[in-house]
């Protein structure tokens, strides 16, 4: 078992797989020659060199487009947006491209791709370099979206994305690129699709993923001190989404607030409201509530931006709300 | 027209001591800017235009007031150089209520309208298209305005940039587009980024007007932006320019620039600094090291002042948080 940072984890994965699969190859801004803006891909073209690791100019549209017609071809691309908020430059490519090659050519060609990069806010960024595009890519059948930060699952989920058939959505977090987690050593695969449940509780099920996932655990101790059991469910996958632990959840705690980035009016949260109470109505004894970014585009000012961000607290709250206290 | 027709143009004492002035003060501002930013009272993303000064403030020399001028994020000379104070720029960068932007942009958005300085945008390439629609309204209304859009050599690779190129050029818009050539698109040189590396020739394709000019002393700059600015006034076209310049700093405040070539950024500042270039002009014509040492004078105490403003003023009202969502019907 080794402790290591969210890059590392990420980098590891793609190094991996890269070495046993010579079709898979990294493209993107910076990924190359400045070792990433991140420093994922530090050191990743000393050893592949520079037909595998592969520079773009600032072009999401055209170099996202081109991935889709390598993989289309039998390669393997994974595909670095600096950070989700530029995937927006190429959201045709991806929609009406990647989701619905395979379909469209009624299973002629795939498309296993993969495109992974930063997603939600860091911090002080304002409002376009601040968002959280969960939903976005989640509304389309035909892509898989996985949202991830702890160091271990990003690196078991991400190879599984880069073996994956079909076009996934991979999305990091800037803020938790430096984080250390305790990663095997043996190698692994964690399935697409499958949430876990990060810390037990009985009262609430607090579901989240990404970063919001520790913000749930700051919660979660601040409720214990008031005497209410709250469990933390990863989802770790948005789609395909793992109904059958969701409701498991729902069931077994009555209760559940969902806490994500991102805002309100039809985002992630949404969803899981509307699945939860269609499949376990009679199981809940509270609506579910949800905790997300304010309705408003994401200001610089650090007072604005802290207000903005679903909180420790806006969790205690909503948890307290639905346990009738 | 290729570089070598740009007309000649007289530029008297008072008018190079003004642009002096303004450039001096922009590079002051930024490195107040940078020193805020090492004691975290600016935070997020901080790009420096230190060393491309005199492409913004030679441009804007070349305008009309009531033309609108768009950029990217690299925005704080623009700003300044079209009008928007330095307390107003400084005190955005601090997040305060009394920023140009009442603090929610930071230092990538803020506009004023009054100027006609649209801002201040976040994704690379994505402002050009608007530079050419305010072009296009120019036209529409026909109140005889340029619109000025200034890119980076990374942003002129993006399909934004390209499409608004062709259809300023099929509708014959009053736009001139400034492609600032600063070597580098965060770490990536321009020769890694492009087959060609002149970004001017973009225009050829389309049949658009352009020429590469070296930006580095603010009367060339005047005098190039001057030739396009007239010749999409004249209803003939817009203008597609490569103004090759050069940034001192990293891409931003986290870079360290560990990419640049040995002793680039060295000869840059020691031949081709717009400052000096500047001064060098101001003693030919006769002015004496006292005049220029009181000029600089002045400029920092302005920028103090800046500075010390945007210090002491409030942070925004958490009550107007929800502001600026939707405009009032
Ligand atoms: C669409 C998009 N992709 C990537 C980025 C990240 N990014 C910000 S600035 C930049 C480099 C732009 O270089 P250039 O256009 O030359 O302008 P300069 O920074 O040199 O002024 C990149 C890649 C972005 N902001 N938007
Ligand atoms: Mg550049």
């Amino acid at each position: 078992m080794a402790e290591m940072q969210l890059r590392e984890a990420l980098r590891r994965a793609m190094t991996e797989e890269m070495r046993r699969d010579e079709r898979v190859f990294l493209m993107g801004e910076e990924v190359a020659y400045y070792d990433g803006a991140y420093k994922v891909s530090q050191g990743m073209l000393a050893e592949f060199g520079d037909r595998r690791i592969i520079d773009t100019p600032i072009a999401e549209n055209g170099f996202c487009g081109i991935g889709i017609g390598a993989a289309m071809a039998g390669l393997r691309p994974i595909i670095e947006l600096m950070t989700w908020n530029f995937s927006l430059v190429a959201f045709d490519q991806i929609i009406n491209s990647a989701a619905k090659v395979y379909n469209m050519t009624a299973g002629e060609f795939t498309c296993p791709i993969v495109f992974r990069g930063a997603n939600g806010a860091a911090e002080n960024l304002a409002s376009q370099h601040s968002q959280a595009l969960e939903s976005l890519y989640a509304h389309f059948p035909g892509l898989k979206v996985i949202s991830t930060s702890t160091p271990s699952d990003a690196y078991g989920l991400l190879k599984s994305a880069i073996r994956d058939p079909d076009p996934v959505i991979f999305m990091e977090s800037e803020l938790a690129y430096g984080l250390k987690g305790e990663v095997p050593d043996e190698e692994f695969l964690i399935p697409i699709g499958k949430g876990e449940i990060k810390r037990d509780g009985t009262d609430v099920t607090l579901v989240t993923w990404n970063k919001q996932v520790a913000t749930c655990h700051a919660a979660a101790d601040a409720l214990a001190k008031e005497g209410i059991s709250a469990r933390v469910l990863d989802l770790r996958t948005i789609r395909p989404l793992d109904e059958e632990l969701l409701f498991r959840c729902a069931l077994e705690t009555h209760r559940v607030v969902v806490v994500q980035e991102g805002f309100t009016f039809a985002g992630v949260g949404a969803e899981i409201a509307a699945r939860v109470q269609e499949a376990c109505f009679d199981a809940l004894d509270a609506p579910v509530l949800r905790v997300t970014n304010r309705d408003v585009n994401q200001p610089y000012a650090t007072n604005l931006e802290k207000l903005v961000m679903p909180s420790a607290q806006r969790v205690v709250e909503a948890a307290r709300a639905v346990c009738g206290r | 027209m290729a570089e070598a027709d740009v007309p000649a143009v007289e530029v008297g004492r008072e008018q190079l001591l003004e642009w002096y002035e303004k450039m001096a003060l922009i590079r002051r501002v930024e490195e107040l800017a940078a020193k805020a930013y090492t004691l975290r009272k600016i935070l997020g993303f901080c790009h420096l235009y230190i060393g491309q000064e005199a492409v913004a403030v030679g441009a804007v020399a070349a305008l009309n007031p009531d033309d609108q001028l768009i950029t990217a994020y690299r925005l704080h000379g623009h700003a300044i150089a079209k009008g928007i104070t330095p307390k107003a720029v400084l005190a955005e960068l601090f997040g305060k209520a009394t920023g140009a932007a009442h603090g929610v942009g930071g230092s990538m958005h803020m506009a004023s309208k009054a100027v006609e300085f649209w801002g201040g945008y976040g994704i690379v390439g994505a402002h050009v298209p608007l530079g050419a629609g305010a072009a296009f309204a120019n036209k529409y209304t026909g109140d005889g305005r340029v619109s000025m859009t200034f890119l980076g050599d990374g942003a002129a690779q993006q399909g934004a940039f390209y499409e608004a190129i062709c259809m300023a050029q099929l509708w014959r818009l009053p736009a001139v587009f400034v492609v600032e050539n600063n070597y580098y698109a965060m770490g990536t040189s321009v020769d890694r980024q492009s087959y060609l590396t002149d970004m001017s020739q973009r225009g050829a394709g389309v049949g658009m007007k352009h020429w590469q000019f070296e930006a580095f002393d603010v009367v060339d700059v005047y005098r190039n932006l001057k030739a396009a600015v007239d010749h999409a006034r004249s209803g003939e076209g817009p203008v597609l320019l490569e103004a090759v310049t050069y940034r001192y700093r990293g891409h931003s405040m986290s870079d360290p620039a560990k990419y640049r070539k040995d002793g680039e950024l060295e000869s840059h500042r020691k031949e081709h600094d717009g400052l000096k270039l500047a001064e060098m002009r101001l003693k030919e014509l006769g002015m004496t090291d006292d005049e220029l040492k009181a000029v600089v004078d002045r400029v920092k105490a302005e920028a103090q002042e800046a500075y010390d403003f945007a210090e002491q003023s409030p942070e925004p009202d958490p009550a107007k948080l929800y502001d600026y969502t939707y405009a009032e019907p």
